[in-house]
């Protein structure tokens, strides 16, 4: 049911204007972070105020909108913001990645394959994949109008002096269509290859950094990497406790004081699924 | 059907008939080359419906708007400062202009963005007597092999692309149904 008292979507309409242009100008410019005049959304930064304006503005009274926090749709982060759309847009929600049309995500893409007419929407903490190299903002616009990534390089480069390998696991760099180093968000690596050429529409914002970047269908994203140390995508050498799945990012559940460990899918939906399908993992009840 | 009132032709709901609007011009703009239909918007003529949807939901005080050529009518102002309120303005400062493709030239005039801000560039919304997937190749992102337009011409819209990631976007419209071609598409 919708709230009546709120706009629908909750943000006014002048609002959704300015982040949908900032929307089409960052499609037109894949990879580009469009800065856009981020408002102060009922939640606290750090919780997906990016995400949360960005699927304001996408949102249709027709969509079945899914949230996920890391994967699982039953976290609070993923409860409230979903309930927070269901009242105020009075949109269907759903937990199925097939059946969605907006995904909201922090922090993985779906293991389930996205297909066209999906849109799937980060929420970002740091856009800027050069912030941590090179704080001024001044700085790192410069040298992303001039393409001058190679301190990138040298991170990467650093990284396997002191690891033997990129020790980069989480939000690695890429690189879109051949023009600007993108961060992808804070997902495991694992996802990398799930961006590039994605049928979906993948849309991004960052509500603290003031930020919103987009990836069309069919883009080529390319993890930044070595010839002599090529891009891995990792996970827990494992299969999934619950569902048995081998191919699916996993992770880490401590269950008791003794050491006591087990490997489940992070992806709520795909692990039920499986299991609904009958497949069970040596955990499995 | 045409309004004899600035006041008609808005959308009824402007929140969700804007939402529907932005989601087709969004997935012509992710797709180039894909069309979609918009409804909700009956601007006074020449300006047609998809055009008109267009700029109720991307367009308002903050957005500079040119009208070029003959479409720039009485009429057409009084419904845009009612339905849209934005300020009229030359080409050279706009954020979107819209008319027919041989009155928005020369292409020179607008601004292409920034390398430090390559957004800052204009919106234009080219009027076609007819859209169709046929004519020009297209491929970029956002297509998966190729995709095709009847695009007016090719050689300005390579040039467009040579620019990257400075450029202008291109939205055309035609009836009820748009399409869009972004800077990055390359024309073939």
């Amino acid at each position: 049911m919708t709230d009546q008292p709120y706009n629908f979507a909750y943000l006014d309409e002048q609002t959704k204007r300015m982040i949908r242009r900032a929307i089409l100008k960052g499609l037109a410019i894949p990879g580009y972070q469009v800065p856009f005049a981020s408002r102060e959304m009922p939640m606290p930064y750090g919780w997906g105020t990016g995400g949360v304006q960005v699927s304001a503005a996408v949102l249709t009274p027709s969509d079945r909108f899914k949230v996920i926090d890391q994967g699982a749709d039953d976290t609070t982060n993923a409860v409230s913001i979903r309930n927070f759309f269901r009242r105020t847009a009075g949109i269907e929600v759903t937990t199925k990645t097939t059946d969605a049309t907006v995904i909201q995500t922090r922090h993985r893409v779906p293991e389930t394959a996205l297909h066209a007419g999906q849109v799937l929407v980060y929420q970002v903490p740091i856009p800027e994949p050069l912030r941590f190299l090179e704080p001024r903002e001044t700085e790192t616009r410069k040298m992303h109008a001039l393409e001058d990534y190679g301190l990138m390089h040298v991170k990467l480069y650093e990284d396997i002096s002191r690891h033997g390998h990129i020790a980069t696991a989480y939000a690695y760099p890429v690189k879109v269509e051949g023009r600007y180093v993108m961060d992808p968000s804070p997902i495991p690596k694992f996802d990398n290859p799930k961006v590039s050429d994605c049928p979906a529409i993948q849309l991004f914002g960052a509500g603290r950094e003031q930020r919103i970047y987009a990836l069309p269908p069919y883009t080529r994203v390319v993890s930044l990497d070595f010839e002599d140390h090529p891009f891995e995508a990792s996970k827990a050498d494992h299969p999934c406790g619950l569902c048995g799945a081998e191919d699916s990012y996993l992770d880490e559940v401590i269950t008791d004081d003794a050491g006591g460990r087990m490997f489940v899918c992070s992806d709520t939906d795909f692990c039920e699924t499986r299991q609904a399908a009958g497949h069970r993992g040596k955990d499995a009840a | 059907m045409q309004t004899s009132t600035p006041l008609g032709g808005g959308f009824d709901t402007p929140a969700t008939q804007a939402a529907m609007a932005f989601r087709a011009l969004m997935e012509a703009m992710a797709r180039p080359g894909h069309i979609e239909t918009v409804t909700g918007a009956t601007p006074p003529a020449p300006l047609s419906p998809a055009a008109g949807a267009a700029l109720l939901t991307l367009c308002d005080a903050e957005t500079p708007l040119y009208l070029a050529g003959p479409c720039d009518t009485p009429a057409l102002r009084d419904w845009l400062a009612f339905h849209v309120g934005a300020p009229l303005v030359g080409p050279a400062d706009c954020a979107f202009a819209v008319g027919t493709w041989a009155d928005l030239q020369p292409l020179t005039d607008y601004s292409i963005g920034t390398a430090s801000y390559p957004d800052r560039s204009a919106t234009l919304i080219v009027e076609l007597d007819d859209l169709g997937a046929d004519g020009a190749v297209l491929r970029g992102p956002g297509i998966k092999d190729t995709a095709a337009l009847s695009l007016p011409e090719k050689a300005a819209f390579q040039a467009n692309t040579a620019q990257f990631p400075l450029g202008l976007d291109f939205i055309f419209t035609s009836g009820q149904r748009l399409a869009a071609l972004p800077r990055s598409t390359e024309v073939l």
